[in-house]
């Protein structure tokens, strides 16, 4: 990536804090023009009240927000009229239609009547649902109502989108609809910050910032994040994932071992000096095993690597 | 503040009212059958109460106080009982709610013109019921003993006929001189409807929006929680005074319940009212997340204004520190204002302290209610 001249958003020390609990610890990061940013982590990790005050209806107890030069801490009313933030959940009006749902954000936004006609024909286009303009958002399937959601934050053209898991519950039609939106969104210089469960979105973004426990462990591009990981990752399928897990834990050369679906993730350092050898140990175990496969780690091992070293040092 | 935006909230909430079927429905229905209900059965008034009748005296004395009781359609003999045990047994079974026993001698005492008692055994479970009918009991014994005592007077003496010196109360109701509990509950119905339907309203309304995400959306636009506010509780407003005119005629056209005030003082009274229950729904809207728990804290809040404001309860027989809460809830002094414009007609010269008490709670309410609504976004 070019060296962005001057980033569009700014996130300096960031922290909220609420009874009991921080949520959000010190975060700083850029955010350039036109850049798909990802957030990620686990639930809980404070994604969402990094994108709440980011957009201005969450208060941070210490740190700065810029949006371009807006200081969205001092002023907020100023910020929300660049950006759109369309929160898990986005609020349609069920006994309002698509298009009843679309006039009214267009007029909270002031946007005139013109211009609002005419953006709103192509956003509907690129979603798919001209044909349903007089149906009730009630009525519409869960991902058509997410894209209703996304035409809403996009009548005023905003030029900061914040959108807090928005494919979560979507169809996988309706999902590559999404996303091809917010890729002609970037084409025109819209800059996104995305959160997302889906880690094959993810991998979709530009950067990606991951969260953990309200601190922001590791911010950078997906493959320089991959590259971050160490050793190299090994998948072996077993019927006693468990005590294969707990076999590999802790020995020599293995870095750290996950449970997945059909067996184990493990990390090792040197994988031709450890393949042979933990093939033997583990038959002389008796632990039922398949072949010891190497592959290329997804985020998800990733970051389960990356967080799991953070717990050991 | 801009005009437009909350000109878009009311128009988005007129669209939503309108579509939503159960709502016109649910805001004629259920205020007829409240007022019909009310108009019928609030009384305070008792009339044939079970009575059973205990005479061991039978003198010709006796008969005349019993036969008093079965000619009074505020009693109904329903068992004439042979001994004490019967008279028990009636009031446990609750077949009668008052019990009288002359005992034997009663007729001797009288003539002998001392005090004859007479034993009068009421089920006191409702205690409203009973002390009422004690009062016409007392009525209709004080009677007896004036008639008797002329009756007496005159067969013993001779000469011009005589009468007991006595007091007699003439009785001058005004504004309502049938003393008919009716008209006092009826146009009392108006305020504690409307006040338990724009609180319910008004609540459910915003608490909805929190629970289905509209709310945090909305305030990411550019409007203004009082914008927003006021867009949004406008169109209950109008409501609120629409269930007015509805109860209101439902009073007067059927019952035929007076309205002898100027109904423009109402309309201000009712409005300033208004402000109060708006802001009541909304301060009750900011400290609940469901809808279930608006329900719930409704009927907290609603309950207490209601008993303590004087609509069937008299304030001045409250103990003093009720008395006091009772100035701050608004239902007290709309009340005033719809009795008095709906009987009496009195005007703004007598009704400005309840209306100025009426504007200063409703706009402490509504202020605090706007603090809290802002700050319940964070």
């Amino acid at each position: 990536m070019s060296a962005p001249d001057k980033p569009k958003i700014r996130v300096a020390g960031l922290t909220k804090r609420f009874v009991g609990t921080t949520a959000v610890e010190g975060a700083t990061f850029d955010i350039a023009r036109g850049e798909i940013f990802g957030l990620v982590g686990p639930d809980g990790a404070g994604k969402t009240t990094v994108m709440r005050m980011l957009a201005g209806v969450m208060r941070p107890d210490a740190g700065s927000i810029e949006i371009d030069d807006v200081d969205v801490v001092a002023d907020p009313e100023q910020a929300k009229l660049h950006l759109s933030y369309m929160p898990q959940r986005f609020g349609l009006y069920e006994d309002l239609t698509v298009d009843e749902n679309i006039r009214f954000y267009a007029d909270l936004f002031e946007v005139p009547r013109k211009l609002r006609d005419e953006r709103t024909g192509p956003l509907l286009a690129a979603s798919n649902m001209e044909a349903f303009r007089r149906r009730l958002a009630g009525q519409l399937s869960g991902g058509m109502k997410q894209k209703l959601g996304l035409i809403c934050s996009l009548i005023h053209t905003p030029q900061v989108l914040l959108l807090d898991e928005p494919t979560t519950g979507v169809d996988p039609v309706s999902r590559r609809d999404f996303w091809r939106i917010l890729y002609s969104l970037r084409e025109s210089g819209v800059t996104i910050l995305i959160s997302t469960a889906y880690l094959d979105e993810a991998e979709r973004c530009t950067r990606l910032a991951l969260f953990h426990e309200g601190r922001l462990r590791y911010c950078d591009t997906p493959k320089r994040l991959k590259a971050l990981m160490p050793g190299t990752l090994l998948a072996i399928t077993s019927t006693a994932a468990r005590d294969l897990h707990k076999a590999l834990l802790g020995r020599d050369g293995v870095m750290s071992v996950m449970l997945v679906g059909d067996g184990v993730h493990a990390v090792v350092d040197d994988a031709d000096r450890r393949v042979p050898e933990l093939s033997a140990a583990l038959d002389a175990g008796k632990i039922p095993h398949g072949e010891l496969v190497r592959v290329t780690p997804s985020i998800e091992d990733l970051f389960v690597g990356l967080l799991k070293d953070e717990h050991a040092s | 503040m801009t005009f437009a935006r909350i000109l878009q909230v009311f128009k988005k909430e007129m669209i939503e009212l309108r579509r939503d079927k159960w709502a016109r429905f649910r805001l004629v229905i259920p205020p007829i059958i409240q007022i019909l209900v009310f108009g019928y059965a609030a009384t305070f008034e008792v009339f044939g109460v079970s009575t059973a009748v205990l005479d061991l005296d039978h003198t010709q004395e006796s008969r005349d106080l019993v036969s008093r009781f079965v000619y009074s359609d505020r009693f109904q003999i329903v068992k004439i009982a042979r001994n004490q045990q019967e008279i028990v047994d009636g009031i446990d079974d609750s077949d009668a709610a008052i019990a009288i026993v002359i005992h034997p001698g009663f007729a001797q005492l009288l003539r002998k013109g001392q005090t004859a008692p007479v034993q009068v055994i009421v089920d006191g479970t409702n205690s409203n019921t009973a002390l009422i009918a004690l009062g016409y009991m007392n009525e209709i014994a004080a009677t007896f003993s004036r008639d008797y005592m002329t009756d007496h007077l005159q067969r013993t003496r001779d000469g011009p006929p005589l009468r007991g010196a006595l007091v007699t109360l003439e009785q001058r109701p005004w504004y309502n001189s049938g003393l008919n509990s009716r008209w006092f509950f009826v146009p009392g119905v108006i305020g504690t409807l409307v006040l338990t339907m724009i609180v319910n309203l008004t609540s459910f309304a915003i608490v909805r929006e929190r629970e289905v995400g509209t709310l945090e959306q909305i305030m990411v636009t550019p409007i203004q929680p009082v914008e927003f506010i006021l867009g949004k509780t406008f169109p209950f407003f109008l409501i609120g005074l629409g269930e007015v005119v509805l109860i209101a005629g439902v009073g007067t056209l059927w019952f035929g319940i007076p309205f002898v005030g100027n109904p423009l003082v109402l309309l201000l009274g009712t409005s300033l009212f208004l402000l109060s229950t708006l802001a009541i729904g909304l301060l009750i809207s900011t400290l609940c997340m469901t809808q279930q728990q608006a329900f719930a804290t409704n009927f907290f809040v609603v309950n207490p204004l209601f008993t303590l404001s004087g609509f069937s309860f008299p304030i001045t027989s409250m103990p003093t520190v009720l008395q006091w809460l009772s100035y701050l809830n608004p239902l007290r002094y709309y009340l005033v204002i719809i009795r008095a414009t709906f009987l009496k007609g009195v005007g703004l010269s007598v009704l400005w302290p309840d209306m100025l008490a009426l504007a200063a709670i409703g706009s402490t309410l509504l202020a605090v209610s706007i603090l809290r609504f802002r700050k319940s976004l964070d």
